[in-house]
């Protein structure tokens, strides 16, 4: 009996195994196809594109693709100025959206409950339906910097960061994962005297690794492909973030070897963020339910 | 010593006041990602900021694919530059918006320039084009000699029936995956550039050009008619295919694999080195002339600039023929005069791809010329790629012309 019990518990997990494979290998394929396909002269990548030599590094390889896209776009400023406003975006949205999630669910403040529901509501406009009222008032703000106070945001970085630093789902993760905090620790902390700094700062924030790691993720995705804001209010070449600078690769006979050697460049980042957080990921919507 | 000081003293002032006194133009272009393209226009630039000391030219350079949309975007913004360059059909639109101002230049200067270069909008130049481009019939000269086929010329070109048998002969043969390749793999402005010439062939258009207030008649009457079901023939009898590998379209010809392919001339090149006995056809008379598209890319003042005689100014320095030529050479387009066209050795007399200089003189038409043509090219756009795709030709042309009209009326009639 224990026998049969021992090989089925093999058996499902033999399965189980056997999914987690499938959805992964799923998953991973498109990434090989990318990294291959950069490796290959275009005749080769489209022959190639039908069968399975699309994943496998056979044939006429080389990193030729890779100099042509440096040759083609100033790559490396695209990707700087990408990975800086992605990266300033989520450190700065990490803390405003969480101390926003604070004052909503410890602090008890007249008409909180209205505010909540009213930034709640702005998830479900989309993007595209508030961009050309932000361009025509960015155009028009002040800012002061090295030149003194000038008008306009346009081709800067700040135009690419300052928008996008507060936003609603930010704000709700922040607010569901902090409902589950135990409340006693909030209140011995202001009977010992704890101000709310101070509560936010030493208790809060330390217990809130999984939560931030999950907005961090969401909001680096969500910056890092950007790309009809930046387009519109960047048209300056230097101030242009990756996205942006795919657009350079289609011409009238798209170079596709180009196309995927940038694709594997630019993902580096993200792949890179995401694996050093995932840990932290997983943690988090096993603790929340959120799904990314 | 001491007049040295002052000489060098002076000289530095007059050089100082020299650059303080050129007035910074900028300038947007679609060319970012094309090498070969941002270093002629570079090349324009350079000498044309060495040519005088009023203006300086500065460029920023955008995707293609992006650049209408950037325009447009800075137009919202308040913040277009003195000189854009803009795709010739959609001049109208961006007149019509309030994004460009009539171009002040010497029209004696552009008097011999081919007539798809010059953007004419509301009976004023607002726009010009170093260069247009054609599209013509691609095939082999063998390919003629095999099926048994009379060369056509742009005086005497293939009739509807003459192009039928063409493509009957070429099935028949049996030695070609589809007699005719139509480039459906691309799409976009592709669809109105090269195949709305067939419907004007027929007679029809895609909108009625003498009053630019309706599609109804020109889109949806009887030669529009006759174009839809001639144009679902050709899937529906196999002479072409409705959706085709991109691949296909990039090199199927060179392969081996179309009797006739429909094409630029920027592909022209391409064509002759696969097969030195390339021959590049005029378009076929369906009944009303052989046609093919006109107007690329062309430079325009912006409405927004305060220096449009420096914007003018540097438009008509870039019209020279020597730049109208390494443009041609560079990327492959026909110059805009004869001039400059025998300066090419692809486009002069007896050149290898000199036909298209006169099929772009002779059957070019340019699309039409109204602010209403962007939303009109995707509708038309539309309504062919359904009837390719075996719709009901009558219905899907009604339904096309009544979104245009609906779009001409939503905008006051765009002001024609």
């Amino acid at each position: 009996m224990a026998l049969i019990s021992a090989d089925n518990r093999g058996l499902r997990l033999a399965t189980r195994y056997a999914v987690l494979g499938l959805i992964a290998v799923i998953f991973v394929f498109p990434l090989v196809f990318m990294v291959m396909s950069s490796l290959k002269p275009d005749q080769q990548l489209l022959q190639d594109s039908g069968n399975l030599r699309a994943f496998l590094p056979v044939g006429d390889i080389s990193l030729n693709n890779y100099t042509a896209a440096f040759q083609r776009a100033p790559v490396a400023t695209f990707v700087f100025n990408s990975v800086l406003v992605t990266g300033v975006t989520v450190l700065l949205s990490l803390l405003i959206c969480s101390a926003a999630g604070f004052a909503f669910v410890f602090v008890n403040w007249k008409g909180r409950g209205v505010l909540l529901s009213i930034l709640l509501a702005t998830l479900i406009l989309p993007f595209e339906t508030i961009a050309i009222p932000m361009l025509l008032m960015v155009a028009h703000l002040p800012w002061i910097g090295t030149e003194g106070i000038t008008w306009g945001w346009l081709n800067s970085y700040h135009v690419q960061i300052i928008p996008f630093i507060a936003d609603g789902l930010t704000v709700f993760l922040f607010v569901q994962y902090f409902k589950d905090l135990p409340g006693e620790l909030i209140e011995a902390a202001r009977v010992e005297g704890a101000s709310w700094g101070q509560i936010y700062r030493r208790i809060v924030m330390p217990l809130s690794g999984p939560i931030l790691a999950t907005a961090a993720i969401l909001k680096f995705l969500v910056m890092y492909n950007q790309y009809l804001w930046p387009l519109m209010v960047t048209q300056e070449e230097g101030y242009r973030p990756v996205m942006v600078g795919l657009q350079y690769f289609f011409q009238l006979n798209v170079a596709w070897g180009e196309v995927m050697a940038y694709l594997s460049l630019i993902t580096v980042p993200v792949l890179a963020f995401y694996l050093y957080l995932q840990k932290a990921f997983i943690a988090s919507i096993a603790s929340t339910g959120v799904k990314g | 010593m001491k007049v040295f000081k002052l000489a060098a003293s002076a000289a530095i002032l007059c050089w100082a006041s020299a650059a303080q006194a050129q007035t910074t133009l900028s300038m947007w272009y679609h060319g970012a990602g094309n090498e070969v393209e941002l270093k002629l226009i570079n090349e324009v630039i350079t000498d044309f900021n060495a040519s005088q000391s009023d203006w300086k030219v500065e460029l920023q350079s955008f995707p293609q694919a992006a650049y209408n949309d950037s325009v447009v975007a800075g137009a919202l913004a308040g913040n277009l530059p003195d000189i854009l360059d803009v795709d010739g059909p959609n001049m109208p639109n961006w007149a019509w918006a309030g994004y460009m101002q009539p171009l002040v230049i010497d029209e004696s200067k552009i008097a011999n320039f081919l007539p798809g270069t010059k953007g004419v909008w509301d009976g004023k130049l607002y726009s010009i084009g170093l260069w247009d481009a054609a599209v013509a019939l691609v095939t082999r000269q063998s390919t003629l000699d095999e099926l048994g086929l009379r060369k056509p010329t742009v005086d005497a070109p293939w009739t509807k029936d003459e192009f039928m048998a063409a493509l009957d002969a070429a099935k028949a043969a049996g030695k070609w995956e589809y007699p005719l390749d139509l480039g459906m793999a691309w799409t976009g402005e592709w669809y109105p550039y090269a195949f709305s010439p067939f419907l004007q062939s027929f007679g029809g258009d895609i909108v009625d050009r003498s009053t630019y207030k309706t599609a109804e008649g020109a889109l949806n009457g009887d030669a529009a008619l006759a174009f839809g079901e001639w144009w679902q023939g050709l899937f529906k009898n196999g002479y072409a295919q409705a959706t085709q590998d991109p691949a296909d379209r990039d090199g199927g010809f060179a392969a081996g694999k179309y009797a006739f392919s429909w094409n630029g001339n920027w592909a022209a090149l391409g064509a002759l080195a696969a097969f030195p006995d390339t021959v590049f056809l005029p378009a076929p008379d369906l009944g009303a002339g052989p046609k093919i598209g006109a107007a690329s890319w062309q430079f325009g003042v912006s409405a927004t600039s305060k220096n449009p005689q420096g914007a003018a100014a540097f438009i008509e320095f870039a019209l020279q023929d020597k730049y109208l030529a390494a443009f041609s050479n560079g990327i492959g387009l026909i110059p805009a005069t004869p001039s400059a066209s025998e300066m090419v050795d692809n486009y002069k007399a007896g050149g290898p791809l000199s036909v298209f200089v006169e099929y772009s003189a002779k059957t070019a038409l340019v699309r039409p010329v109204t602010p209403g043509y962007v939303v009109q090219a995707k509708v038309f756009e539309k309504a062919l790629a359904d009837i390719a795709n075996g719709t009901d030709v009558a219905a899907t042309l009604d339904a096309a012309a009544d979104e245009i009209n609906a779009d001409i009326e939503k905008n006051g009639g765009y002001g024609h």
